[in-house]
């Protein structure tokens, strides 16, 4: 028995989208170093559309293969739909996650939400 | 494989593993019945008991075998504590970063109405001497304080401590779970009048162990029924486990010089080459500590992605992150001799024993170090430090 499920260690140690888009249009950072998961989400925003999306995190297992998940599910999509986006999707395409692990697993949708109100903030300003 | 998580437990040495099967094939009595059988079992009890208070410096009449660590510290506080409540002496001394079997105790014993004090570990996770004759009080029924930490190893002066108790008429229980069969230990030269062990730290089975009770120390019994261990922890004896314990036991204080100085070799080699990851530290004393306990900070990444990649490397081993310990908090330990949150959460304990050799250590230090800087490399906390949007700590 392992902690984790096959697809969360598949996107632990292999995740996708890692790294930085240097001219993101939204940027979100959640968590905190107390209690010891940091997600900060990057996009790229074109006509509605997450055209590119990177990651960094700071954090555990599950937390490095949510967020990995959530950039999976969020990638080439309409921003009304990345809106709806929820943890519980983020959990469901893992495969589940141990009960004291789902936290981790909220942190993706939040940082997904900074970062999309961090765009539509600057969407204004840049008008 | 490379297991390197000896402090959590330890793998049952093939002499111990042999004694536990044949005393269950061959012996398995009860050491109470009166047939023959019966007390070929309590001949075996006996033995293990003569030998394990051999191999502490005790009498035999001191020893009392119990499920393990924790039930063997619960016994001890609350032995010295009602004892002390009868002579309204409710003041209980301990440290801020005891195992959670004592620490536990004493909150609950606190909601009883005992006034407890813990003390400092400071830095370098070993209590000041003087901070302990401070805090002693007319009062003061017990000071409790571990032998050998588990997460860090640091080593309490464990003689001169149960010295001060002692002028000062305080019983002194310390708990050597980390400490017995890994290091030199005898009860008298000590100066202990309580001591807590447990076999699966030392090459036992598991769910078993010991509390030394000095002749004359209150001993309260938590467990009533038979008359078992004189009365004082009831139940019928896990016989076999008990004879196995005290093997491993022998066969460690065999060969004790021997093994303290080559796994404390493997040790200092482990801490040369981790010392080497910029903005990481040791956690605990460099030399007062356990002979194969090494533990390490690394700033900018968490400690439980550390472990998982470790472990795809063949490298088990432990982390004090909170993400690890299911709680969101990281280690009490590692908070207690100030690490703050932000570093306590990159946490990584390896407690090493005399089956690695040289290549196994460079093995652990060469990964540890590609795997800290891959974490680091997608880190938003590495990121934020090495732009000097954040402070470094370490
Ligand atoms: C210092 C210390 N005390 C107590 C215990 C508890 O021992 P056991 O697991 O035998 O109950 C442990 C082991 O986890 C320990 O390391
Ligand atoms: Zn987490």
């Amino acid at each position: 028995m392992a902690l984790y499920s096959e697809k969360v260690m598949d996107h632990f140690r292999n995740p996708r989208n890692v790294g930085v888009i240097e001219d993101a249009n939204g940027v979100g950072e959640v968590g905190n170093v107390k209690c010891g998961d940091i997600m900060k989400m990057y996009l790229k925003i074109e006509n509605d559309v997450v055209e590119d999306v990177k990651f960094e995190t700071f954090g555990c297992g599950s937390a490095i293969a949510s967020s990995s998940m959530a950039t999976e599910l969020i990638k080439g999509q309409p921003l009304e739909k990345v809106k709806e986006l929820t943890n519980k999707a983020v959990v469901e395409a893992l495969d589940g996650l141990p009960t004291h692990k789902i936290h981790c697993s909220v942190l993706a949708e939040e940082a997904i939400n900074a970062a999309i109100d961090d765009y539509e903030q600057h969407k204004d300003e840049n008008r | 494989m490379i297991y390197a998580d000896n402090a959590a437990t330890t793998k049952m040495s093939s002499k111990a593993l042999e004694k536990m099967t044949s005393v269950m094939t061959d012996i398995w009595g009860n050491p109470s019945s009166l047939y023959a059988h019966g007390q070929n079992a309590k001949e075996v009890l006996e033995d293990a008991r003569a030998e394990v208070a051999r191999l502490i410096g005790a009498d035999v009449s001191e020893i009392y075998f119990t499920s393990g660590g924790s039930e063997a510290d619960n016994q001890a506080i609350r032995s010295a504590a009602y004892a002390g409540k009868r002579k309204n002496k409710m003041h209980i001394i301990s440290t801020t970063f005891e195992h959670h079997a004592v620490l536990h105790t004493l909150n609950k014993l606190e909601k009883e109405g005992y006034e407890i004090t813990l003390l400092d570990v400071h830095e370098n996770g070993i209590i000041d001497l003087d901070e302990l004759r401070q805090a002693i009080r007319e009062d003061t029924c017990l000071v409790t304080i571990m032998y050998a930490n588990n997460e860090i190893g640091t080593i309490q002066p464990i003689k001169e401590i149960g010295e001060i108790c002692h002028e000062r008429g305080v019983i002194f229980h310390t708990d050597a779970v980390q400490a017995v069969g890994h290091i030199h230990i005898d009860v008298v030269e000590d100066n202990v009048d309580m001591l807590s062990a447990s076999g699966h730290k030392f090459n036992g089975p598991k769910g078993v162990g010991f509390l030394y009770c000095k002749k004359k120390t209150p001993l309260y019994n938590l467990i009533e029924g038979g008359a078992q261990e004189k009365g004082k922890r009831a139940g019928t004896e896990n016989v076999a486990a008990i004879a196995a314990m005290a093997e491993a036991l022998q066969e460690k204080s065999e060969n004790l010089e021997e093994s303290i100085s080559y796994i404390s070799g493997l040790r200092d080699r482990l801490i040369k080459g981790l010392k080497e990851i910029p903005h990481s530290v040791l956690n605990g004393d460099e030399t007062r500590r356990l002979p194969g306990t090494v533990n390490f900070c690394f700033e900018g990444i968490e400690g439980e992605s550390l472990l998982l990649l470790l472990d795809d490397r063949g490298i088990q081993a432990s982390s004090g992150s909170a993400c690890t310990s299911g709680s969101l908090d990281p280690s009490h330990v590692l908070l207690a001799i100030g690490r703050v949150h932000d570093v306590a959460h990159g946490s990584l304990r390896l407690s090493i024993d005399e089956e690695l050799t040289e290549d196994d250590v460079d093995y652990i230090i060469k990964n540890v170090k590609e795997v800290v800087e891959y974490l680091r490399n997608f880190s938003p906390v590495w990121r934020d430090l090495v732009s000097g949007k954040r402070e470094f700590i370490l």
